[in-house]
């Protein structure tokens, strides 16, 4: 019975958290459906814990703690690869700004000595 | 990428705090148009802003016929990183082309073609398809409207044209003309078309804030012009057939849509 209180007000509390990150802008929509997900798992577990143990039953694993266990491990494995991902697309794009200013750099420079030339002669 | 447009509320930045003081105090009886900007389009600056992913083979004509039909405006094309040369292309047929190094989506280009027409000092602003699909004769059409209200969005199923949708995005879009047509006490018929034009206070305002999610250039932007005060109205225009390249719809992308249509909604509701 306890259990059930502090899971359910830790999920609400952490789905009330994720919604004010996106109404006021924190937080991009495509993370937050992820993690919304999440806090409505946690939720119902929170509430129905015996869900968990039937479900636990129907897939053929001893318990639902194992089951939690396993589905957690998977999910932040996930997400890691995901953040990975992110990272690496971010890196490429840096790298294409990074090079964009260098051929912006060498173009002002030409330009302003064929300034100068022009002004000298 | 984000984090720039979202720095502070709403109501401190500079260009909110700005243009709510007017427009805040009394939504209806505000004249849409400032002193200065006479109804008629030859005394105005008009830019056309085009948001282009590779649409070389389209975008030579479109540019041709607007220089053709409105000699008066400017065109500015938004090359998103093509890989086809549409930026040249744009160049060749008289256009001002900016070219992202990456693509950043129709919301991301949109919003640097503000920043161009705010830095500029275009009175006007109006985003065409580069695809031939919006009739530059109707240009003129949008721009009397604005001496009505700040945006005006040319809309199909409003009587003109032929334009068709069905399935699961059609229950979408007629949920968005719904709720958004509710905001704007006026009937919106088509809230997710790409054919508008904006006045000068809603340029200062996109130049700064313009969402990039899908879905969002165009509901999101529509959900925050009403809730700051400015009137919205449509024109009812008519579609024509793409000039090249595929059409975007597929029937499985269609209940996808629907989802995203109603999120986007939402958010746009419950933000600030
Ligand atoms: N900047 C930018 N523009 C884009 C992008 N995708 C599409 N566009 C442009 O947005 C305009 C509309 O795109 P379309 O693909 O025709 O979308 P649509 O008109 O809603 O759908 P269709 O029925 O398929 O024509 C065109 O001018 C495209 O070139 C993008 O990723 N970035
Ligand atoms: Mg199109």
């Amino acid at each position: 019975m306890n259990l059930t209180i502090l899971t359910g007000a830790t999920a609400l509390l952490f789905l009330g958290f994720i919604f004010e990150l996106v109404r006021r802008r924190r937080l991009r929509e495509k993370y937050a459906v992820l993690w919304i997900f999440v806090g409505v798992i946690v939720l119902g577990l929170g509430l129905y814990p015996r869900a968990l143990n039937r479900v636990a039953i129907a897939v053929g694993v001893a318990n639902g703690v194992s089951l939690v266990l396993f589905f957690g491990v998977m999910f932040l494995l996930l997400v890691c690869l995901h953040l990975s991902w992110e990272a690496s697309r971010l890196e490429d794009e840096t790298r294409v700004l990074a090079e964009e200013v260098a051929l912006l750099r060498l173009r002002m420079d030409e330009q302003s000595e064929r300034t100068e030339e022009r002004s000298a002669s | 990428m984000t984090e720039t447009l979202s720095v502070g509320e709403p109501g401190t930045g500079t260009h909110a705090a700005a243009s709510d003081g007017p427009a805040a105090s009394d939504p209806a009886a505000r004249p849409a148009a400032a002193p200065a900007e006479q109804p008629g389009t030859s005394t105005r600056r008009v830019l056309i802003i085009m948001p282009a992913w590779n649409e070389a083979e389209s975008i030579g004509g479109v540019i041709a016929e607007i220089e053709d039909a409105l000699p008066f405006v400017d065109v500015l094309v938004v090359d998103d990183g093509s890989t086809d040369g549409t930026a040249a292309v744009a160049h060749q047929a008289g256009a001002v082309a900016l070219k992202l190094p990456y693509n950043l989506g129709v919301g991301g280009a949109m919003r640097l073609g503000y920043k161009y027409a705010r830095d500029n000092d275009y009175d006007v602003a109006i985003q065409v398809d580069a695809d031939g699909q919006h009739d530059p004769g109707y240009v003129p059409k949008l721009i009397d409207a604005l001496s009505q209200s700040a945006l005006v969005i040319g809309a199909r199923f409003a009587g003109e044209g032929d334009y068709q949708v069905r399935g699961p995005r059609r229950w979408a879009m007629t949920m968005l003309s719904w709720v958004l047509s509710k905001l704007a006490h006026t009937r919106l018929t088509d809230t997710t078309s790409g054919f508008r034009a904006c006045n000068r206070e809603l340029i200062s305002l996109f130049a700064e804030w313009y969402p990039v999610e899908y879905l969002g250039d165009t509901v999101e932007t529509l959900v925050r012009t009403l809730r700051l005060g400015y009137r919205v109205n449509q024109i009812p225009v008519a579609m024509r057939r793409r000039q090249s390249g595929t059409p975007s719809q597929s029937p499985l992308k269609a209940m996808l849509y629907l989802g995203r249509a109603f999120l986007t909604l939402f958010l746009a509701l419950v933000r600030r």
